[in-house]
């Protein structure tokens, strides 16, 4: 039997054929999985209280009844004391907007630097930066709860040396900008630290012959040139502030009036079983700002993702 | 307009590779010096020192009357054209060429008016509004051009500026920034490997290898009268033919290559008073392949003025044909190279030849054929110091 045999070919080709179609048939499993629970949810979310209980989504094929109803009494009069999910929803963008804005800045600022600035320990200070990466989120919960409502003080015999005083920022928004941006800015050094390095050399010899310091470097070179890479890290930073649950549980769940979509979203079921109607149509409310980010942008997430890998 | 010197000028970088040795130049007022060498040969690391982009190990660097050694580059009064253009990917050509004037908070009529003159004189006035990624190789080049001009620096640096252009928008550019550097009148360094573009821009020349120059002067004297052995293999081309002779300055002068005999002539013993301290000595020969023609062709030859070499190649150009043939003599044996390490090159049992020779020449390949040699356009060195024996 020699791979030159004729007969063999044929065989070998079609195996060959057969086989290459098994990843985009296993992938359209995959979607077809996923994708049904999100449609009955939909489905659902529009559905009558009565129906909903009587019955799965797919009766919706036999008992086509639609209504709004849950979706306005999601955004304007919930049951028992919950925050409307239409000031939850503006809430959720106070805490979104500022919690994507302020790590890029920094981020940006920092990544330029490790880059393209020459100073002192850069190269141990940028693998500490990156080592950070490594800190599990839930670590740090307690002790940044603890600096926001104490700050920190060292004590020596009698004498105490505050380091970080009383703030106060548990509970208020500001507290969470501050926990996503330290828990976003390792990763978004990274990521822009990677694009602004692979940047030319020469333009920025260019610019500094042409009289730029380095913050009209930074200013009018590369942020403009890093605007791909700065898009992929904030859709990416702007998804995870927007679905967080956790950070913002700890630093403003005492704050109902400051609290966020995913927060309400747990508190619309009330201890005596109301609301439960309008989870589906909740849900849907919180996953449309998503879901607009992700089909609007999406080549930036490809891009974000090679970010470092490919110049250009 | 100023003048640049360097005087001394080292670079060592922190790995300890000494790029640049004690180099002393004088690029004068309105001049157009072009600098050139292999690539590695320090001729870049030179250019950007003089624009402040890297530091100067020791040495003196003077632009106009002040000492700028630790002088920011955007202070330096200089405007830099890079090899790869280095233009704002994200900026239009107008914006690329106002960029410094804006940085330095020149009036929005002070920038339009400037920005309008230098693309006038570049003709990019239709591409004021384009971004640098649709344009074409030569007009970026050109819009590289208009950002360094637009500042009226004091000095042009050029780092190989053409290096990326096709062989034909080359040799248009050349012209190009030539006539814009003589209308400007505008102090300029420009660096290339290309000793055609060293040869048609330069006012002056200088040739650098391994760090060190080697001779600075004007393209014709660099070819006439090059100092030493590198330079003279590195300006001309096809390069200059290279053989071991050995004098004998007797009643009837004579240098012997292989087995023939070049009679020399009293003229050119007398151009070159120290070849009297060489006689009865081996010398490297140096003959330019247009001071050999095919000697069937001449009216009369004389005695002792051709060459006999067996012709390996034959080359049309239409205007001229070259001719490659092997000389039974033996290559430059040089001993010590002090200036040049790579100039060492051992003797083998035959040299090739090139000749230039009118193209209504019969030389045949694989026959013998017999060369007349323009006997005063001889060079000789010195094949211990690889340096010209002129005088």
């Amino acid at each position: 039997m020699t791979a030159a045999d004729p007969a063999l070919e044929p065989v070998g080709a079609r195996t060959h054929r057969v086989l290459s179609k098994v990843p985009t048939g296993v992938l359209w499993v995959i979607v077809v999985l996923w994708t049904i629970p999100s449609f009955g949810l939909l489905v659902t979310s529009f559905r009558p209280e009565a129906d909903q209980i009587s019955g799965g989504w797919w009766t919706i094929f036999s008992d086509p009844t639609l209504t709004w109803q849950n979706y306005h009494d999601a955004l304007f009069s919930p049951p028992g004391g919950t925050l409307p999910f239409s000031e939850a929803f503006a809430n959720s963008m106070a805490i979104a907007i500022p919690g994507t804005l302020v790590p890029i800045a920094v981020a940006a600022a920092a990544a330029y630097a490790f880059a393209w600035m020459d100073f002192r320990g850069r190269h141990w200070l940028f693998i500490a930066v990156l080592a950070m990466m490594a800190v599990p989120l839930q670590m740090s919960l307690v002790p940044l709860q603890q600096l926001y409502s104490g700050g920190a003080h060292v004590s020596i015999g009698s004498t105490t040396f505050i380091l970080i005083p009383d703030l106060d920022l548990n509970n208020k928004p500001i507290a969470v900008w501050l926990a996503h941006t330290a828990f976003g800015l390792p990763l978004a050094i990274y990521l822009l630290h990677n694009y602004i390095a692979g940047l030319p050399r020469d333009v920025f010899e260019a610019a500094r012959i042409d009289g730029a310091n380095h913050f009209a470097i930074f200013w009018r070179i590369v942020l403009p040139l890093a605007k791909p890479a700065i898009a992929a890290f904030a859709i990416f930073q702007f998804l995870w502030v927007w679905n967080d649950y956790l950070v913002a549980l700890i630093f403003l769940g005492q704050n109902r009036d400051a609290s966020p979509l995913t927060i309400q979203l747990v508190n619309l079921v009330t201890s005596r079983g109301q609301g439960t109607e309008l989870l589906p149509a909740a849900a849907f409310i919180s996953m449309v700002v998503p879901l607009i980010i992700f089909f609007s942008l999406q080549r930036y997430f490809v891009r974000g993702l090679l970010a470092g890998s490919v110049k250009g | 307009m100023a003048e640049v010197t360097l005087e001394k000028v080292n670079k060592v970088y922190d790995n300890g590779f000494h790029a640049v040795h004690d180099l002393d130049l004088d690029v004068r007022d309105g001049e157009f010096l072009v600098l050139v060498g292999p690539s590695g040969c320090g001729k870049s690391t030179a250019l950007r020192m003089v624009a402040g982009l890297e530091s100067i190990s020791s040495g003196k660097l003077t632009i106009g009357d002040r000492v700028v050694n630790d002088v920011h580059p955007k202070d330096r009064d200089i405007a830099f054209v890079f090899q790869n253009y280095a233009l704002y990917p994200h900026m239009n050509v107008r914006d690329n060429i106002g960029f410094a004037l804006k940085l330095r908070k020149a009036s929005k009529s002070e920038i339009n008016e400037r920005v309008a003159e230098a693309a006038r004189l570049l003709e990019l006035t239709d591409l004021l509004d384009v971004k640098p990624g649709q344009l074409s190789g030569g007009q970026r080049q050109r819009v590289a051009m208009g950002r360094a001009i637009v500042r009226r620096p004091q000095v042009f640096l050029m780092d190989e500026p053409l290096s990326n252009l096709d062989a034909k928008l080359r040799v248009q550019m050349r012209a190009e920034i030539s006539r814009l550097q003589h209308d400007l009148g505008v102090t300029t360094l420009y660096v290339t490997h290309d000793q055609i573009e060293a040869m048609t821009m330069g006012d002056r020349v200088a040739v650098m290898s391994k760090g060190l120059l080697q001779q600075v002067d004007t393209p014709q004297n660099l070819y006439d009268r090059p100092d030493n052995l590198y330079v003279a293999t590195f300006i001309g081309s096809p390069q200059m033919n290279l053989m071991m002779g050995q004098l004998a300055l007797g009643a009837a002068p004579t240098v012997t290559i292989g087995k023939q005999t070049l009679s020399l002539t009293a003229s050119l013993i007398a151009q070159r008073p120290d070849l009297r301290a060489f006689d009865d000595r081996e010398v490297v020969v140096g003959i330019r392949p247009e001071s050999l023609d095919d000697a069937s062709l001449a009216r009369e030859t004389d005695e002792g003025r051709t060459l006999e070499a067996l012709v390996e190649l034959r080359e049309g150009l239409g205007s001229e044909v070259v001719a490659h043939a092997m000389l039974d003599a033996t290559g430059p044996k040089v001993e010590t190279a002090q200036r040049d390490p790579e100039a060492t090159l051992t003797g083998t049992g035959g040299v090739e030849i090139v000749a230039r020779l009118d193209p209504r020449t019969a030389v045949k390949v694989d026959e013998l054929a017999r060369f007349t040699v323009d006997v005063d356009t001889l060079h000789f060195f010195d094949p211990a110091t690889t340096l010209a024996i002129r005088g």
